[in-house]
Formats: structure tokens, sequence, C-alpha cells
């Protein structure tokens, strides 16, 4: 039986047309002054952060298909949302992402080594977070991280970081998941306890349209950004391939966030371009319509345009295209030299503090290792 | 009434010195404020645990000493419970929460095995996680489904976590104190049907560390293990044995993951006869594990197969029948006989 026909929507914040005129829709006005108070410098670094990312996910994806890493998820496509989110983010905040955002975590200050290291077996983890700009753990198992960031979230409360007044050191906790994570009870508990401890928190839903091969309207029958009134906070739906009204409403409700004003939902509405991981085939479950209709809306490509008006120079873009080309080089000759740990990594802090069990393991398996040696001569 | 006006009202309870009487819930109600007192970075999160003080009054008193920031009345969900600790240990905290009853554990699963049990692992040492989830279990309570469980084992099963289990208040107020302390993450649980029955409590000396296995009752015939409130029933067949001139010797695992089988395999090298007693399901359970490490270590000093006695292999059963699905006395017994008749 056909569902009986309900119509649902949500107006959408967005400042850039696809054709990259600024002419901001009417949710969008109240973000004008945000963006137009940015400097050229700003500008133009959310373009070279864009086109890095492009390249350096091209660099994994060629990677994978080289059998030098076991998986990659490509981020091709949902650069302005990650772009704009990222850099409205300041240092003292903390980022809780999924495994998607690379350009979010080089923008912390991640060397994207670290993210190749996790692809090639190397590693659970990868990096330190209060090190990389407070970018936390890549999380593989959905939504998991939005409870983890809404108790961090609560811990800032508890430590009087956040809420006192001062731009400069309260914090926020913006965590990233996606429009497949959104139906897990998880991302829906952390919606639940977020709202109910007023959290300093913004969570950004990157809503690509596909989780995997199941599209959105699977997970949603209505705009996700309604779910955000649902559980009692503002939801927001932004054009996610505009990296200016990305960053004009991650950056507005993670100052309410650090206010003391509560959790804000965000919707951005993007394009997953690539395959969701190098193992799956979107050739068989979506149309190539469909890739040229957001092909159409390249984030980048809008972006450019839009510069371009304003006056920036072929030598500009051509200056990012080398840089591009020259860091997604570095991160392939380095990532070809990331070896196997060692095997001690097997037992070494699965607990913080003294296990029999483990240890008399390790002790084992070193002496039968040992007991090897030679045979091989 | 509001929190610190209630807050307000009660003095401070005294400190606890000497040797009192106390029951277990009691004891670990002290235990709890002991550590809250100790240390503000520890607090409480859980279902119904502010001012009615849980649904087995464990944390009856807390949130008037020590406010709601610090014993947290949270939303009804246990993966969020879970779920936003581990956030809160990331940030420094070290948070003890509180799982109603055993049954509703499982929405809390996947963030206990695969984020708690191994954030420290993916962090390569640098993210200890000192959580404690304390969770009433165990049947002889006459309770509806879902409230007489024994899942322990699940827990057990999963590299990362440690697993502990009071038999009596003493060590019950210790051993909270000593999880809270621990800097990995340990599944706490309480023998419901022992929250009641008072015990001496030294709050002066400790005794044994978290993870060191006891024994309680010396014997010679036949060695019997278990844990939580499986030792009062061993202690009840060790006084009816000796009626009948058979001496057992019962040890108190207390410490389910690691497990110290120092003490077990020594009483098994004197006795030559082992039995493990556990309320829950005994196939894949903690009794197999220590009957196949006994056997492993012990195997010349075996006069006998070694026995498990453990409820069966069904879910709980309607609480009318709950005697005869729980392991009692008279089946330790039964066990003993066949032990002994090899």
């Amino acid at each position: 039986m056909a569902a009986p026909s309900r119509d649902f929507t949500a107006p959408t914040v967005q400042l850039l047309t696809p054709e990259g005129d600024l002419r901001p829709t009417p949710e969008a006005e109240e973000y004008l002054p945000l963006v137009e108070a940015l400097p050229d410098a700003a500008l133009e670094q959310f373009y070279r952060d864009m086109v890095i990312s492009r390249r350096v996910d091209v660099t994994g994806a060629n990677l994978q298909r080289q059998g030098q890493l076991a998986l990659w998820v490509p981020s091709h496509g949902q650069e302005a949302a990650q772009v704009g989110s990222a850099r409205a983010a300041r240092p003292q905040d903390h980022i809780f992402p999924s495994y998607r955002e690379h350009i979010v975590g080089m923008i912390r200050g991640l060397d994207p080594v670290a993210i190749l290291k996790l692809f090639r077996g190397a590693t659970l983890g990868g990096w330190t977070p209060e090190e990389n700009g407070n970018f936390h753990l890549y999380t593989l198992v959905l939504a998991s991280q939005t409870l983890h960031a809404t108790g961090y979230a609560m811990g800032l409360q508890f430590d009087g970081a956040t809420a006192t007044g001062d731009p400069e050191a309260d914090a926020a906790v913006l965590v990233y998941y996606g429009d497949g994570s959104t139906s897990q009870g998880d991302a829906n508990e952390a919606l639940v306890f977020a709202s109910s401890y007023n959290t300093p928190q913004v969570f950004f839903v990157q809503n690509n349209q596909w989780a995997i091969s199941v599209p959105v309207s699977r997970q949603s029958r209505s705009p996700l950004s309604l779910r955000g009134g649902g559980f009692g906070m503002p939801g927001i739906r932004v054009d996610g391939n505009d990296v200016l009204a990305s960053y004009a409403v991650t950056r507005r409700a993670l100052e309410e966030a650090r206010a003391g004003e509560g959790p804000s939902f965000i919707e951005a509405v993007t394009y997953r371009m690539g395959a969701h991981t190098t193992a799956d085939d979107p050739t068989k479950y979506r149309t190539d319509d469909e890739v040229a209709y957001w092909t159409a809306r390249d984030p980048i490509v809008r972006f450019r345009t839009w510069l371009e008006g304003r006056g920036a120079s072929a030598e500009y873009f051509d200056r990012v295209d080398e840089e591009a080309a020259d860091v997604a080089a570095g991160v392939r000759t380095r990532a070809l030299d990331v070896t196997a740990p060692p095997r001690s990594d097997i037992f070494a802090h699965v607990y913080a503090e003294s296990h029999p069990l483990v240890e008399a393991q390790a002790a084992w398996l070193e002496e039968y290792e040992n007991s090897f040696e030679g045979d091989q001569a | 009434m509001t929190v610190e006006t209630i807050a307000d009202a009660s003095a401070a309870a005294p400190e606890l010195r000497g040797v009192h009487t106390l029951s277990m819930a009691k004891a670990i109600n002290a235990g709890l404020r002991e550590a809250m007192r100790n240390d503000p970075k520890v607090l409480l999160m859980g279902e119904d645990i502010g001012p009615l003080g849980g649904v087995f009054r464990v944390t009856e008193g807390l949130v008037a000493e020590f406010g709601e920031r610090r014993v947290l009345d949270s939303p009804l969900a246990e993966s969020g419970i879970v779920g936003t600790a581990i956030g809160m240990a990331m940030r420094g905290y070290r948070p003890v929460l509180e799982i109603q009853f055993d049954g509703f554990i499982f929405p809390a699963f996947d963030q206990i095995t695969t984020q708690l049990a191994r954030m420290n692992l993916r962090h390569d040492g640098g993210m200890p996680m000192p959580v404690v989830i304390r969770v009433p279990y165990g049947g002889h309570i006459g309770s509806i489904e879902h409230h007489q469980e024994s899942p322990e084992a699940y827990f057990a099963h999963t590299p990362g976590l440690r697993v502990v289990s009071p038999s009596s208040p003493h060590d019950a107020y210790w051993m909270i104190q000593e999880a809270i302390a621990s800097n990995d993450p340990v599944l706490f649980f309480e023998p419901k049907s022992r929250y009641w029955p008072k015990g001496p409590v030294d709050h002066d000396h400790a005794g044994l560390p978290l993870h060191a296995s006891r024994v309680v009752r010396r014997g010679d015939d036949v060695t019997v293990v278990g844990h939580g409130a499986m030792i009062a029933t061993l202690l009840q067949a060790a006084d009816i044995a000796a009626e009948e001139g058979r001496s057992l010797e019962v040890v108190d695992l207390r410490s389910i993951s690691p497990i110290d089988f120092g003490p077990i395999v020594d009483s098994v090298q004197r006795t030559g006869r082992l039995i493990v007693a556990q309320e829950a399901y005994g196939f894949v359970s903690v009794g197999s594990e220590i009957a196949a490490t006994v056997a492993e270590r012990a195997f010349y000093s075996l006069e006998a197969p070694v026995l498990r006695v453990s409820s069966f292999d069904t879910p709980f059963p309607p609480a009318a029948l709950e005697t005869e699905y729980l392991p009692s006395a008279d089946r330790v017994l039964e066990a003993v006989d066949r032990s002994l008749s090899y």
C-alpha cells in the first residue's frame, strides 16, 4: 500500500547559488553579516581547504585501488559542508568526527597520514586528540560518537569551561555524523541527553543522500532538520555544498552553544559523489541523472566562480592547485612508508593497569615467535 | 523542596571508622560516599538514583550531600548513560553508573563492548576509562522477567573490561572504592539477594586487593568455587556437608575478570576435587572457564572431573519456579556426592 501523501518541507539556508552568485535565500539573510565580515584571506583559506581535501581524497582512493590501503572512505562532494563547519570552530572546541571528515582533521592540524595509517591496518586509532586540535578519533560504529560528544560537552559544563562569557575560553563540542546514522538509537539518545542537560554542542549531520546503497528517504520521511525541534533544540537545514552557508550556520550555532544557550542540530544537504567506501559500487543503486544533478552543484566550482567574480586571479587558483598536488604527493609517499606495528601492540594498552591474562599471553607469544628464530635462515 | 534545601537540611554523614554492622546496600552506599568525598571527579549517573536513591536505595542520601551536579538522574536510556559517561571520562571524570536491573543492561551492550572496553587501546594508552558500571544482578527475589538475570559472562568475555562481584558487605564497601580507583572500566555486579543481610564492615582495613580470590572456609574433601550470592549457598552446603562428615573448602572468586586462579589451584591440589557453582547459565560460562583452566593447571591433582552446578540453559523462568531453577545447597551437595564417587 502506498503511504499517504504528506508534505514535509524545511527551508534551506543558502547564500551562494549553484551558479556561484551571492543571493541569500530568505532564511539566509540573517547570516549575511557573518559572511560579509570575513576577510579575503579567510575566503581563500576555504577554497584552499576544499581543493586540498579533494586531492588528498583522490590519493586515498588510488592507494586503496593499488592495494596499499584496506579501505578508503571518500569525501568527494562534501568539501563545503566539512570545510565550512570546521572553519567555524575555535581552537578550544572539541570535534568528534565520524570517519569521513578527513579535511576537518587536517584543518585542526592532523597529518592525514595518521588517517591513512588507520585504513592501512597499522593502528586502531592513529592520533592523539589533544595534540591535534582536539580532533577526536574516528568512530566506526555508527553514531557511537554522538554520545561521547554529549558526555564530553557535559564535562565542559561541570568544569566551568563554557558559558563564562569569555569567547576566547568558552568551549563547545561539534559532532559529525551522517544521514544513515540518524536512525541509530545512540544518535537519538544523544539528542535527548544534550537537550536535557542543555549541553554546549552542535550536531552536524551531513546528509549525503545515501547510506551505502539506501537512500535518505528510508531513514526519514521528513527533512532531517525537523528532528532538532522534536528534541527541543533548533534544527537548521543548510545547503551543504555552499561553504559560506555551512560556515555561517555552524558558527552561529557554536557561538550559542559556548554562550550557554544550548545545543543545535544542523542538517547539511550535500552529496557523496563517490562510493560509500572503495568496497562499494554506486552504479548499482543510483542514476546518472542524479549524479549529473549534483555534479552541477559542485561545492568547489561554485565557490571558485564566486571568488573569480570578486577578482581572485588565475594565478591564485593555479597556486592552490600546485600546493594541493604537493600535499597529496607527500601524503602518498609517507603513507607508503607506514609499516606494521610491533606485535607487542596486540597486548599493550588493552588495560591501563596490570592484567595477568593479557600479560601471560604477551609473554607466550613472544617466546613462541622467538622459538622460530633461525628457522628461516 | 529543592535539592539545595535537602542538602542544607541533611548534616553530612560522619566519617566511618572502626567496624560496623551494615547491609551490603548500606555498605556500597558508604563506599560510594567515601569515594565521592575523596575525589571530586567521581560522579554518579543512572535512573532514579537521585531523590529516590535508586530502586534498591543504594544511592540514598547522596544527592543531598553532593548535589545534582555529582548525582545525576539520567534520561531513561542505558546506552545514553554509558555513552555519555565515556565522554565524561575523556574529560577526566570518574563516572559510576547504575544500571537499574541486570536484564536492562543490553541497550548499553554496544557502548560497553565496542567503545568503553577499547577506548584506551584505540588511543595507544592515552585515554584510560575509569568508569564503573554497577549492576544489581541475580535471582532469589521473586521478581518478573528481566529482573533476575546473571549476565556477567558476556562482559568477562570482552577484553578491556574488568568484572567483579562482592559476596559480603565488607567486600562490597571496599571493592566499590577499589573499582572506582581503577583506571580501567569495571563491571561491578551486586548480588541483589544479598543487599539486605547484614555483616561486619571494617572501615579501616580493606583486606584483599580487588582482583584476589579468597578461601572463605577451609576444608579438605572438595573445593567449591563461586561468586556473589552463590557464596551464601556454598557456605550453607558446607554446613550441611560438615554434619555428614564431609569437609568443603569454599573459594569466593570476588573477581570474574581477571580470575585469580592461585587460591583455586592451591585448593584443588589439596582436595583433588572441584565444583564450580553459579547462578548464570552453565553453557559457555565463568564455570566453564574455571573448569578448563584447572584442568590445564592441576590435571595430575584431580581425582574426579570438575563439575559445574549452574542454572539451566533456559531463560530465567517465572519466579514461582525460581527455587527449582537456581542452584541450591542441595544441588551443590548432589554434585559433591558425584565428585566423591570417583
